[in-house]
């Protein structure tokens, strides 16, 4: 395989890595808040829905992703309401959601469009096409940094661009400010935080918004970028490959990245060894590597690899006076 | 603030939940509005299909089947304070279960062939579910995510064997083939046939009976014997039972695996009762629907029943909703069921204060006399 080839590989697994990423870091924001949410995939699968129909509708890629956040903003609300406001079993409000978005994207894509769920495909301004970078092309043909530049760097449509930047953005915000300190330390201590004359009731509504933003984000990715229309139950699973990914990276931002590349790659290799027979080997099953992430994440739960420990407080409701 | 009143009995254990399911169906109503059908019309079709013939309750009752299985799963584990969200996990393995004592020992007669079939489907679906069950007792690790993992294992371990190992060579279909005949659990038809009354053709068969003998087992189980107290004492107050000389290791496993063989009488059902061989994603979501059982019927096998008839009824009713309907398509009930888990599971609440409050004066009058 020369290096062209492997770029090429990397590139597509870091396409395949993005919602990953962004749902993680969805989940990172709220969970180091305290408000565990398994409810990831329901929320980007919504936001694939509202992101498609709305630049369907406008014929705008940037109305879409806004659409995309709103829904997904909408559904976190929902479970912030249920998790802080009526200290409701968090696991049991992210399935309702998760269940919600299945049916309600698939209803409504059938009531309004009339193809069976989908919607229509989109093309043009309605979609966030491929950003080639100044020199690109010139520099193709330069050794080994050519193909570096042009598929890895260079290439990708706007929304990647914002989902990586996502991360350094995340780090920064969550270790170097006030309110990222506020932030964990609700998520590790609630008590504390209220004690200080903070309301960790806004702090936990803060971090479900932002949450809601990133699952949109990546909602809007896989309909508007990564595919060009949306399907039914497009999202297969990968909110909870991005919740495994969060249990790997052990809540923190830059783990985060390395892991949801690390399950992207995984993904691609899984697609680029299809039918191709290894030396030594044999065949490797697609289905093997597809289940990495949730094995991995199982080995490390269960402290055969190091320890993953959540948040202390998350998933607990605060109750402020008992 | 003031604490609030505690609801009457009758009002915590019928009243609430059925505002909370009324709560859930006024929201669905509203959908229905918004793609611009009438939700009284689809009621009444939702009804007709479902129980307005003997054909269309058959066809409910099979599906009741189902959902009394993953609700009583999702209950079990709920009564020891966990949550098992790996029901269609442990469905799926279940089937793999049947399937291997169905298709591979098809020399035994029938009367041996079907009770080992169901004992498999019921051990592998156990089994699927004491590893989560284990890997928290023993190495703390947390049951949500581990369960949600073994459901996606489960996806991908089964997507394997159904494409590459067990499939006919040359059949498109990624299915087995058919299952030993004498292994099918009989139709409930035969009953009735042989008691002279006709009856028309559905997948309802036997599995409805050992659905409802699963109830009664359950209930006896959880408050008329010392495993079952041990489980309400550790699903209550884990450091209590500990106190108690309980083992919360024991606890936990034991819960899984009757949670798991529970999830497994979907695989007997659906597989062995009705389709006769193992398909591709034949769980398809009855796992999940059980949490939404569970939470309605309120962890007691009897709400239960209750729960998995109505939502037996929906999912009948909503296919000749679907039928008369196409805009009202089966997603409408998926939707539904979202909504139930949220308002009776995670909205629990929001109904509780204005009830008590409204409940309240009465009370307190009767109480200051």
């Amino acid at each position: 395989m020369d290096f062209d080839a492997i770029a090429f590989v990397l590139a597509s697994g870091m396409r395949l890595s993005v919602p990953l990423l962004c749902g993680c870091l969805a989940g990172l924001w709220s969970e180091r808040a305290g408000i565990v949410d398994i409810g990831l995939e329901g929320k980007m699968l919504g936001a694939a829905f509202g992101a498609a129909a709305v630049a369907h509708v406008t014929g705008s890629a940037w109305l879409g992703l806004l659409a995309g956040m709103f829904v997904a903003v909408a559904l976190s609300l929902v479970h912030g309401y249920a998790s802080i406001d009526q200290r409701g079993n968090q696991i049991v409000s992210g399935t309702a959601i998760n269940m919600v978005a299945v049916g309600l994207t698939a209803l409504l894509g059938n009531a309004w469009f009339h193809e069976g769920g989908r919607t229509p495909p989109l093309d043009g301004a309605a979609r966030f096409t491929p950003l080639v970078w100044p020199g690109a092309e010139a520099l193709h043909g330069v050794p080994v940094l050519g193909p570096i530049y042009a598929t890895l760097i260079s290439g990708h449509d706007a929304l990647t661009y914002i989902a990586f930047a996502a991360v350094p953005l995340t780090w920064w915000v969550m270790y170097k400010t006030r309110f990222g300190l506020r932030l964990r330390a609700t998520g590790e201590n609630p008590a504390a935080v209220d004690t200080a004359g903070i309301s960790v009731r806004r702090i936990r509504y803060a971090s479900v918004i932002i949450c809601g933003v990133l699952c949109g984000l990546g909602g809007a990715y896989l309909s508007v970028a990564q595919a060009a229309q949306f399907l039914i139950q497009m999202t297969a699973g990968k909110g909870f490959i991005a919740l495994a990914a969060l249990v790997f990276a052990k809540w923190r931002p830059l783990p985060a990245l390395a892991t949801c590349l690390l399950f992207g790659f995984l993904d691609a290799a899984a697609i680029r060894l299809q039918g191709v027979s290894l030396p030594g080997i044999g065949q490797v099953p697609v289905q093997a590597i597809q289940a990495l992430p949730y094995l991995l994440t199982v080995i490390l739960l269960a402290g055969f690899i190091g320890r993953a420990t959540p948040p202390r407080a998350s998933g607990v409701p605060y109750v402020k006076e008992r | 603030m003031s604490q609030a009143a505690p609801l009457p009995r009758w009002a915590d254990v019928a009243l609430l939940p059925l505002i909370n399911v009324v709560a859930a169906f006024v929201i669905s109503g509203l959908v229905v509005l918004a793609i611009g059908e009438d939700p009284l019309a689809a009621t009444r079709l939702l009804i007709t299909g479902s129980l307005g013939s003997l054909y269309g309750l058959g066809y409910t009752l099979f599906y009741t089947t189902n959902f009394i299985f993953t609700g009583l799963a999702v209950a079990v584990a709920f009564q020891a304070g966990l949550f098992n969200i790996g029901g269609e996990g442990q469905a799926y393995i279940a089937g793999l279960g049947a399937a291997l004592v169905c298709l591979h020992l098809q020399f035994l007669p029938g009367f041996i062939l079907m009770p080992l079939g169901i004992a498999a489907a019921t051990a592998f679906g156990a089994a699927w579910a004491v590893v989560p069950g284990y890997l928290q007792a023993k190495r703390g690790s947390h049951i949500v995510i581990t369960t949600i993992m073994f459901n996606w294992l489960a996806a991908t371990l089964m997507s394997y064997l159904l494409v590459s190992v067990m499939r006919l060579p040359g059949q498109m279909n990624t299915e087995t083939p058919e299952f030993a005949a004498q292994s099918n659990v009989p139709q409930l038809n035969a009953l009735w046939q042989a008691l002279g009354v006709k009856v028309p053709d559905t997948p309802l068969n036997f599995s409805f009976v050992f659905a409802l003998a699963a109830a009664f087992f359950v209930w006896r189980l959880i408050w008329r014997t010392r495993l079952g107290y041990e489980i309400r004492t550790f699903g209550a107050s884990a450091t209590a039972a500990v106190y108690a000389g309980i083992s919360p290791a024991r606890i936990t496993i034991v819960a899984m695996a009757i949670s798991g063989a529970l999830a497994g009488g979907l695989a007997v059902n659906e597989l062995m009762g009705n389709r006769h061989l193992l398909a591709l994603e034949f769980t398809s979501g009855y796992g999940f629907v059980g949490i939404a059982v569970a939470l309605m019927g309120r962890g007691h096998p009897f709400g239960i029943v209750l729960a998995a008839l109505l939502f037996g009824m929906l999912y009948q009713g909503g296919a000749e909703l679907a039928f008369e309907k196409p805009k009202i398509s089966r997603d409408m009930i998926v939707v539904i069921q979202g909504l139930v888990v949220l308002f009776a599971g995670a909205l629990e609440g929001l109904f509780r204060a204005p009830l008590a409050r409204l409940l309240a004066p009465r009370r307190a009058a009767v109480a200051a006399e």
